[in-house]
């Protein structure tokens, strides 16, 4: 005979609620980890983190994340801090893939990512690189119509770009020509 | 329940929160490079993405040796830049390649010796004044900026993947040595002489990049691989604009012999190796 008691525990371990629950579980220690030169933004506000699966017979995590440039030296510092802190969180065994395709875009960086960024003192991506903006070259007939890059400490709309490349491949340099400060700017991709 | 008086030392003391574990104490082994997980190449195919590493790589370690050494700050950060991007390039490709023999990229960048090396000989060609390197990085640049757009096609959905993610990155390099070239071209007599020289010094490495072989010829007939011959209107289309409106242009005269596809190099690569590969060789296996 079955008390209402079972019933209960058989609902509480409905295998596909636990799942979810391991999984957002897991999904929430990877979303807090941080990019290592830019520490006021989470993988998850980047765009970076792509995907987090749990296997709750192993209790093992497969993180997926995606490279915003090919060469970024940070994704081996992302990749070993997301490996410590699920370890740390008690998954026995972590693997994290880096997936190319489909490539990143800054379109992928979320609001509350621009904000961060915004008071951090760094530019966000103006613009959307789907909308055409991207990158470069005007050269195989596309007209590049960039964005006027607003100065993250003044709002001033007067800035102009010093260099194309900054501190890091995601960023340039620009100046502010009203308050005439210098400033990072995230490229849009 | 604890007492008050059992409290205090966490107060002073901070409480391990949680274990401490190091990057030592936990398996990170593997390789991380991208592509599709799991995905092997066949030996034809790491053949072909070793020359498109060989060409990335080469060219990242020329340019890394201009760091501090550069016309301004700013340049030395453009072309680390740039190196890194290639360098990324080359990561993925030669982790890619190494999967058909079951080597690391590291075996791959470390331990092959010359022959085994398979870049075009523009990319080898030393950095000379800055002009020379704008011009290489032109060649260059004009010539990836063709190739990867095309290889998104690719069958091979690592290749096509490589692709996607380089040719955003190359477009933005062809535009920095793009402007540079019309600096140089249209500045002072001086540095349009340099560009000149340098344009010409170069332009017989030029060739070499746009030939087919068997090769790339099944590889393409597979979908794989795109045959470099038909890269050639477009660069010419890129090059030709950016030297047309610098008021250079585009050199006329001997081809070189070329080879590097086979392993047949110039006498630049092996210096270039011999300080690559020496730190790798000496401690083998070293990381840090």
């Amino acid at each position: 005979m079955v008390s209402a008691r079972t019933l209960v525990a058989s609902v509480a371990r409905d295998p596909g609620r636990d799942e979810r629950d391991a999984t957002e579980r897991a999904r929430r220690i990877a979303a807090a980890v941080t990019d290592p030169e830019i520490p006021v933004l989470t993988i998850e506000d980047l765009g970076v983190l792509r995907a987090v699966e749990v296997d709750p017979d192993a209790g093992s995590v497969r993180v997926t994340i995606t490279p915003t440039y090919s060469g970024c030296p940070a994704m081996d510092t992302i990749r070993d801090d997301l490996v410590l802190a699920l370890t740390a969180a008690g998954y026995p065994e972590v693997r994290v893939d880096l997936a190319l395709a489909p490539a990143w875009t800054t379109d992928w960086m979320t609001e509350t990512g621009r904000q961060k960024l915004r008071r951090y003192g760094i530019a966000p991506p103006s613009g959307s690189a789907a909308a055409g903006s991207a990158g470069s070259a005007g050269r195989g007939g596309r007209v590049r119509v960039p964005l006027a890059v607003k100065c993250p400490r003044c709002d001033s709309l007067r800035t102009r770009e010093l260099s194309r490349f900054g501190s890091t491949s995601c960023k340039a340099l620009y100046e502010c020509l009203d308050c005439l400060e210098p400033f990072d700017a995230f490229k849009v991709l | 329940m604890t007492e008050p008086a059992m409290t205090e030392p966490a107060v002073t003391e901070p409480a391990v929160t949680e274990p401490a574990v190091t990057v030592d104490e936990v398996r990170l082994g593997e390789e991380f490079t991208g592509g599709a997980a799991g995905a092997v190449a066949s030996d034809e195919t790491a053949e072909y993405a070793l020359r498109l590493a060989d060409d990335a790589l080469i060219l990242a370690q020329r340019l890394g040796a201009w760091i501090t050494r550069a016309p301004e700050l700013e340049e030395d950060v453009a072309l680390a830049n740039i190196a890194l991007d290639l360098l990324g390039h080359a990561r993925s490709l030669l982790h890619y390649a190494g999967t058909a023999s079951g080597r690391t990229e590291d075996d791959l960048a470390y331990w092959r010796d010359e022959p085994a090396w398979r870049n075009a000989w523009l990319f080898e060609q030393p950095n000379g004044d800055f002009a020379v390197t704008i011009a290489r990085q032109l060649v260059a640049s004009a010539y990836l900026g063709a190739l990867y757009p095309a290889l998104t096609a690719s069958t091979d959905a690592t290749l096509a993947a490589i692709a996607a993610k380089a040719g955003k990155e190359v477009a933005y390099h062809l535009d920095h040595a793009a402007h540079w070239t019309l600096r140089l071209g249209d500045g002072t007599d001086e540095s349009r002489r340099r560009m000149t020289v340098a344009l010409s010094d170069l332009w017989p490495y030029v060739d070499e990049l746009f030939r087919d072989d068997a090769l790339v010829d099944r590889l393409a007939e597979a979908g794989i691989a795109v045959r470099p011959s038909t890269l050639r209107s477009a660069f010419d289309r890129a090059v030709g604009d950016v030297l047309a409106e610098a008021g250079l242009e585009v050199p006329e005269g001997f081809v070189a012999a070329g080879g590097g596809r086979d392993g047949r190099h110039t006498e630049h690569l092996g210096p270039l190796l011999a300080e690559m590969q020496v730190l790798a060789r000496a401690h083998p296996g070293a990381s840090w």
